[in-house]
């Protein structure tokens, strides 16, 4: 084994207990808001924690990616640390797929058994002691008590925006594919034209999500408190929505370094990674477009 | 920072200038570490704190139970106390000793120079004090900590929980999100830094293991992440995921929660497993019988664990068919679970036998692990289980299961690898007391709990019918007994890292196998820079 490079080891590294630091912080500011914000509290402290923490944040990430891309660029990673960034990525993603699943699987369970059961299916009716006369429907536009989770006039339906969302998405990962064979046959304009078009894509998609909650919440009451079906709409698109945010954020990264000339046209994992994790978000989307806008 | 990122400047790390090093100077050694070695320490010393804090608790409750009546705490304290101590143990005791023993023993026995990812291996270190910093702080919070139980059941932990409950729903999602990077850093390494040479039928039992759990962690932690942020979105924004007036259902929050929650005891059992099969076949001076059905076992629990949540749910109310799914499935765990208890036995049979404290340890381990698993299978099933739910005998069970288990299991892994962590040996006789006390401590503090379950005593109640007043009170006198030889368990490691015994040679065991075995003792800093060939 003669030919064989020396895995990089890192020196000393003071990015991950400033992360600690950062993660910590915000987190405790975020409950203190929640907490004090529920007792009706002031909530000036615990915003003045997150913010301090979420600025750490913020230098961390700035400063452990840069020191990333410095070693990368300074040629210290060997093909076998570029093995370990892929498998940590796919395995990062794999995991980001769980929790979905998680969300998931509470839309199909509330679907399939809950909501038929609190409308006395089967044999365990019993809650219709409870709530008299509630009909089960999906989506349920009535809830078992209307007066604590007030039931939403309509629903968003799947031939509009959402349909005009998943061309959107569908196209990016079509524009992404484009960027990738360009950056590795390194034509450079073409590159940074389909990239560009693949973050064009996403804003607008971002934008056009934003416009569908505002009238789920203005003219629909379909709302967070609106219920089972409010209660996975919402968590269901809007983490999703957080993550095409951060997939965003990620792209725009990679037009950044590529315009500064990073990336050669056989060692590229920042942009491959960006791109997997563009893939999964399209790939979630399909998801919820059939499962909660579908049918 | 300046000065470490210049020294990666390319003129720097040419292969000649890249001299490897001792530790750096100072305590900022341990906050900015890179090393998998120094990691390692720091998760084990993190996790015996931990099992101090949690045993403590323990302590507390079991001083209540040494009578009826109430003596010593009030019940609203008492339900914070069964509630930290189960969260405490399951999340700061037993998963991060196994991390631990996963940075420090993986490298070593795979040939690799170090974690595929230093630097998020400190993180991952790091998060989990911050994680317990809250938890902890939630006990001094208004309305006390969680109160719910280890395992937070909506309602009582959404609409009847206190306000400290978004404290406890984000310190669990850091040390969540600590095991996914752990897991992510063992998984990556296992697959990309094997010594050549190294197929995957030739790793050792312990690397095995450990990439099994890394998968469950990874299929299970983020399903704990979201059904933690369902109680969160509930508690705090008006959703309804387990408000049955909205629409949802308290059991969903049992469904997921034991999705993540069955996986999850098999990732604090099954490295375990992992250093038991190192140890038997070290002390019965022969291999590990039945390697290749040991690898498939292992993996055929793991699989198994991802279809049997809802056995701990037969009494909430789900359908016949999933009742009786879920029996049967669990009832074939039995089977792998079989294989492995009969290869440990087989490996010692007509072995030339000794028993020093790791083995001590590791026998118990597969007895007493035996005993836990057959009241699993009593509880598995489903008509006898609504006797059995929520009473003392599931106590005993996973007490069972989870202290001669996973605890001994950390014990005896300890004892192994100590000579070859500090370079010295551990003082023998007291390591023997130390597993003779604990050995009888256990059992007089569980096996009575057998008993009170049958007999009707329900769990995490802080006072009891008289009738049940003899054997708590053995139990009682049990547990303080095992909690205290924990402290000897204390003074033997600090003994033996100031370096009191006998130097340890590189390979002290003389039936130990292993790359770990080639290296002096103690393992110098950095180790396998070149990996070694395997044959």
């Amino acid at each position: 084994m003669s030919e064989h490079q020396e895995y990089y080891v890192p020196e000393q590294s003071k990015w991950p207990i400033i992360a600690t630091f950062g993660l910590g912080t915000t987190l405790f500011g975020a409950a203190t808001i929640m907490v004090d914000g529920g007792q009706g509290a002031s909530t000036s402290s615990g915003w003045m924690i997150f913010a301090v923490g979420l600025s750490l944040m913020t230098y961390m990430i700035f400063g452990w990616f840069g020191n990333v891309v410095r070693e990368s660029r300074a040629g210290l990673y060997s093909p076998q640390m570029d093995r370990s960034f892929r498998w940590g990525m796919s395995w990062f993603i794999f995991s980001e797929i769980m929790f979905f699943a998680a969300f998931f699987g509470a839309l199909f369970y509330a679907r399939v058994f809950a909501v038929p059961w609190l409308g006395g299916e089967g044999d365990r009716g019993s809650s219709n002691m409870l709530w008299e006369g509630f009909q089960a429907t999906w989506p349920l536009i009535n809830t078992p008590d209307p007066s604590l989770y007030p039931a939403p006039k309509g629903i968003i339906g799947p031939w509009g925006l959402p349909l005009m969302n998943t061309i959107l998405l569908v196209s990016s990962s079509f524009t992404i594919t484009v960027a990738h064979h360009a950056l590795k046959a390194d034509n450079r304009k073409k590159l940074k034209l389909w990239l560009g078009a693949t973050i064009i894509l996403a804003l607008v998609f971002v934008g056009l999500q934003a416009e569908e909650y505002m009238h789920a919440y203005q003219e629909l009451n379909l709302t967070l408190q609106s219920g089972i079906y409010g209660s996975t709409f919402f968590m269901l698109t809007g983490f999703h929505g957080a993550h095409v945010i951060l997939g965003t954020i990620m792209l725009t990264v990679m037009l950044i370094r590529i315009i500064k000339g990073h990336f050669s046209a056989d060692n590229h994992f920042g942009f491959e990674a960006a791109a997997w994790y563009w893939h999964f978000v399209d790939v979630v989307w399909m998801m919820l477009f059939v499962f909660v806008y579908v049918i | 920072m300046s000065t470490v990122a210049d020294a990666h400047t390319p003129e720097h790390t040419s292969e000649h200038t890249h001299e490897h090093h001792g530790p750096a100077k100072g305590w900022t050694r341990w906050l900015f570490t890179t090393n998998h070695k120094d990691i390692g320490t720091m998760y084990l010393i993190f996790s015996f704190g931990m099992f101090l804090l949690g045993g403590t608790m323990a302590m507390v409750i079991r001083a209540e139970l040494f009578q009826p009546g109430l003596q010593i705490v009030q019940p609203e304290f008492f339900n914070q106390m069964t509630t930290m101590h189960g969260l405490i143990m399951v999340f700061g005791a037993v998963m991060p000793a196994f991390v631990g023993l996963a940075n420090w023993m993986i490298p070593l026995m795979i040939g690799a120079p170090d974690m595929a990812l230093p630097r998020m291996n400190n993180w991952s270190f790091w998060l989990l004090p911050c994680a317990f910093l809250i938890l902890v702080s939630t006990l001094f919070m208004d309305g006390g900590g969680p109160n719910f139980g280890w395992t937070f059941y909506a309602p009582l932990s959404t609409t009847y929980g206190p306000p400290s409950t978004t404290f406890f729903i984000f310190a669990l999602h850091i040390a969540g999100a600590s095991s996914i990077m752990g897991a992510i850093n063992v998984i990556a390494t296992i697959l990309n830094m094997r010594a050549p040479g190294m197929t995957l039928m030739k790793m050792p039992m312990f690397v095995w293991t450990w990439l099994i759990t890394a998968f469950l962690l990874l299929a299970v932690m983020p399903v704990l992440a979201g059904v933690l942020t369902m109680m969160l979105m509930d508690i705090n924004f008006g959703t309804s995921f387990f408000d049955a007036s909205g629409g949802g259902d308290p059991v969903l929050f049992q469904h997921i929660f034991w999705f993540f929650g069955h996986p999850e005891v098999y990732i604090m059992i099954l490295p375990a497993f992992g250093a038991v099969s190192h140890i038997i076949p070290a002390f019965s001076r022969k291999p590990l019988f039945g390697y290749a059905s040991m690898v498939y076992a292992v993996g055929a629990i793991a699989l198994l664990s991802f279809l049997v949540w809802a056995h701990h749910m037969f009494t909430v109310g789900i359908p016949v068919a999933g009742q009786l799914f879920f029996m049967y499935a669990t009832l074939l765990i039995a089977v792998p679970t079989g294989v492995k208890v009969f290869n440990w036995v087989a490996t010692m049979f007509r072995g030339s036998l000794t028993f020093e404290a790791p083995m001590l340890f590791a026998i118990a381990f597969v007895i007493l692990f035996s005993v836990g698993g057959f009241s699993g299978l009593m509880l598995a099933i489903a008509p006898a289980d609504f006797q059995y739910h929520d009473t003392y005998f599931v106590v005993a069970h996973f007490h069972y299961v989870l202290v001669p288990g996973a605890i001994f299991g950390i014990f005896a892994s300890a004892y192994f690898w100590l000579p070859k962590w500090t370079g010295y040996m551990y003082d023998e006789t007291l390591a023997k007391t130390h597993f003779w006390l604990s050995f009888v401590g256990m059992n007089l503090a569980f096996f009575p709990m057998h008993f009170l379950g049958l007999a009707g005593m329900p769990r995490r109640i802080p006072d009891y019918a008289l009738q049940f007043a003899d054997f708590n009170m053995v139990s009682s006198i049990g547990a303080f007994l095992f909690g205290a030889t924990q402290l000897l368990f204390l003074f033997i490691v600090v003994k033996c890292a100031r370096g009191s015994g006998e130097p340890a040679a590189a390979k002290p065991w003389d039936g130990a196998e292993g790359l770990e075995w080639t290296v002096p003792s103690p393992a110098p800093y950095h180790t396998f820079s070149t990996p070694p060939e395997v044959h």
